[in-house]
């Protein structure tokens, strides 16, 4: 008996008080103490974050990651993915199954103040779009009267959608599904007249399609989806260093340095760029990281531009033009905040 | 030499340490503390982790825009204006209409298999068999995504629809049946099938009370018949035919008019229906199979018929048996209803621990409402199945 209730206590004990350690180490200690960071990322949209056949993660979400692993750890390998839907991240988030979250997923007032969540900062400024099959010979989406919509659930694009509708007093049907697989499958499959996601997921799920070229993409984008990467509440630390992560890779490409020069970069008498790689002042420090961070984030991931071609731009499948993604110097929206 | 009388000691009154009584409800409490302060500890610990992160609690959110749309609804809801609330009753309703239609529809099936498996015909209790072993050995998952993807949507899009008898149109936008609109004098036709149903229940009752008084017997099948169908038929002639019907029609992409009955919906009530009436076949088979073989042959021996004999001896006996099993295939089949999630299905699931869940963020209120839910439905039908049970129990005298 007695033994018996010295472990119920026990087990009382730790679920009263769980948690309450969890606060008093910060996640960076934590990430460096485990040799890992726990990132949660999409099932598999590719071009931002999808597994290859051995089970190696790309994209640009995947990047970041690898980024912070990169100037955590000077390896860009230590890093665990977690695929995670639309419908469970926020909730991996919040339980702390994932150390961050950097999956496609919208800035929103309501995600960023009532979740228990902070947004680090926007990765990929996109937008919501439709597809539907050519043979239907319609050329806007203001023509989809009537249409049956397939949607993911658990989506601000399934908010927009409904949004979108009422705005144009058009009747719809949406049929919604769990995963984005699902949700592509069933419009393949004629369940749906069109399919709407973030236009980037549009171009990346129209090659999973048996003929994409069937398929074409309306010219209305119906909302603003600034994506980034996402932390829990309470710990500014890791914050600085998810934000200060994508800054960096931002400077890294208007500054010039890139993964090939960047040994002559390291050189430079530029005292920008002195102070970006750390040559000079202790910016890395300031965030519990080496000075020497963002070489390591260079050397293993590359700018925010080098990272954006391999992975949705001209040099992967999806040929995602920079748009509103090029830098604020070349007429888009990529703007970081200086290193000093 | 005087010996002093020595009283028997009470080992009550000696020690209340030692009363057993006293001890148990010590124990009890004891326990019932330690659990209470686990279950208080926990919400605590919660609701304070939810604080320090900041993480919106409570249930507020009930009164809040839902601002999505649902395709399957039995109540008015859309994005314009209604609340999470609203989904909820949304998603909790089409649960209850697929749970409540499968459990109807597994029942006969699940009978009439079960029955099969016994029969004399070998081509017959061979094809149940196989039905058997087939359906209960895959998972229920895998067989709802081969009634949606395998069977349900290689129907062709709404330009070219099957066109069925009686205006129903077939798409794989799901099945459209013709809406019946009542013209004026068309409810005294609803009035009369209503008044032909209860007369057609009490003439049941009266004929076995009858029967039970005197043995006469008498046809209720034909009789109920003519009261819930003929006659309702014949008002609907005398009438004028007051009944029309909108048919559905194509306009543009989709058919406009007429009930629409969602594949999804249709995927997941074929899918619960087969594979839960495979289980209550073999209930059903293990129910008869426990009546003594002696009392069918005592029943031959009477003279009553194959059919007489199944329905009137064999049944009701069995039935004992088969009820408390056939609780858990009920209880089965609603629970199994979540997995409406994995073909878009909006049920409670889908749309409330889904949608709502990930537009409010939430987790914790919603997921604990979406189990009282789940667990009140199967304690309700517990209940009913139980009360039917004590009926049907044996009257020991």
């Amino acid at each position: 008996m007695n033994r018996f209730v010295s472990a119920a206590l026990a087990v009382a004990a730790t679920a009263a008080f769980a948690g309450g350690a969890q606060a008093q180490t910060g996640l960076l200690a934590q990430v460096k103490s485990r040799g890992q960071l726990i990132c949660g990322v999409g099932p598999g949209l590719a071009g931002f974050g999808i597994p290859d056949a051995q089970g190696n993660w790309s994209g640009l979400d995947v990047d970041l990651c690898r980024a912070i692993s990169a100037a955590v750890f000077n390896d860009p390998a230590k890093v665990k993915f977690i695929p995670l839907s639309s419908k469970d991240r926020f909730t991996a988030l919040q339980s702390g199954e994932v150390d961050l979250l950097s999956r496609n997923t919208t800035w929103t007032m309501s995600r960023d103040t009532s979740l228990g969540l902070n947004f680090a900062g926007v990765n990929y400024y996109d937008g919501q779009g439709f597809m539907v099959r050519k043979k239907l010979g319609i050329d806007s989406a203001l023509k989809l009267a009537g249409a049956s919509v397939c949607t993911q659930q658990g989506t601000t694009t399934e908010l927009n959608l409904a949004d979108f509708f009422r705005a144009n007093k058009l009747k719809y049907e949406v049929v919604a599904f769990a995963s984005a697989d699902e949700t592509i499958k069933a419009y393949e499959s004629g369940r749906c007249d069109a399919f709407t996601t973030d236009a980037s997921g549009l171009y990346a799920e129209r090659l999973k399609l048996g003929v994409p070229t069937d398929h074409i993409v309306l010219p209305e984008i119906i909302s603003k989806e600034p994506l980034g990467p996402v932390v829990r509440h309470g710990d500014d630390t890791w914050l600085d260093i998810v934000k200060w992560t994508h800054f960096a890779m931002l400077n890294a490409e208007e500054l010039g340095v890139t993964k090939t020069n960047l040994d002559e970069m390291l050189k430079s008498e530029n005292p920008e760029i002195k102070r970006l790689l750390g040559t000079e002042g202790k910016f890395g420090e300031a965030v519990g990281l080496s000075n020497d961070w963002v070489v390591r984030i260079v050397k293993h991931v590359g700018n925010y531009g080098e990272s954006f071609e391999r992975n949705v731009g001209a040099n992967s499948l999806l040929k995602i033009a920079r748009g509103q993604n090029a830098l604020w110097t070349k007429g888009g929206l990529q703007y970081a905040p200086p290193i000093r | 030499m005087t010996t002093i009388p020595t009283e028997p000691v009470q080992p009550g009154k000696a020690s209340l340490l030692y009363d057993p009584k006293i001890r148990g409800y010590v124990y009890q409490l004891a326990l019932l503390a330690v659990v209470g302060f686990l279950i208080y500890s926990a919400a605590s610990n919660a609701i304070e982790n939810l604080r320090a992160q900041k993480i919106a609690s409570g249930f507020g959110f009930w009164h809040n825009a839902a601002g999505f749309d649902v395709n399957q609804k039995l109540i008015p809801f859309s994005a314009s204006g209604s609340t999470y609330g609203q989904a909820f009753w949304v998603g909790l309703l089409n649960t209850l209409l697929v749970a409540s239609i499968g459990i109807v529809l597994a029942t006969f099936l699940g009978f009439f298999v079960g029955v099969a498996r016994l029969s004399s015909n070998w081509i017959l209790a061979k094809i149940a068999m196989v039905y058997v072993e087939v359906i209960r050995n895959l998972p229920l998952l895998l067989q709802l995504f081969f009634w949606y993807n395998a069977v349900l949507k290689p129907l062709p899009n709404p330009r070219q629809s099957i066109e069925l008898p009686a205006g129903i149109l077939l798409n794989n936008r799901g099945l459209y049946l013709p809406d019946p609109q009542l013209e004026p004098g068309g409810s005294l036709i609803v009035l009369t099938f209503l008044l032909g149903l209860v007369g057609a229940i009490t003439f049941r009752y009266w004929a076995r009370k009858q029967q039970e008084a005197t043995g006469k017997q008498y046809p209720v099948g034909w009789i109920a018949l003519g009261l819930v169908v003929v006659l309702p038929f014949f008002v609907y002639l005398l009438m004028g035919r007051p009944i029309t019907f909108i048919y559905p029609e194509l306009a543009g992409f989709n058919l406009r008019g007429g009930i629409q009955i969602f594949p999804e919906f249709v995927a997941l009530l074929v899918g619960l229906t087969t594979y839960t009436a495979a289980f209550i076949a073999e209930v059903v088979r293990a129910g008869i199979l426990a009546v003594s073989k002696g009392q069918s042959e005592a029943a031959h021996a009477l003279g009553l018929r194959p059919g007489a004999t199944l329905k009137l001896v064999v049944i009701p006996q069995a039935m004992r048996v088969i009820i408390p099993p056939l609780t858990s295939n009920y209880l089965n089949l609603t629970k199994n209803s979540s997995l409406a999630v994995a073909i878009g299905y909006p049920d409670l699931v889908q749309v409330f621990t889904g949608t709502v869940l990930n537009q409010t963020g939430q987790a914790v209120e919603v997921v604990a409402i979406t189990m009282a839910v789940y667990l009140t439905i199967s304690l309700v039908t517990s209940l009913f199945m139980n009360i039917y049970n004590k009926r049907m129990a044996l009257v020991e005298r």
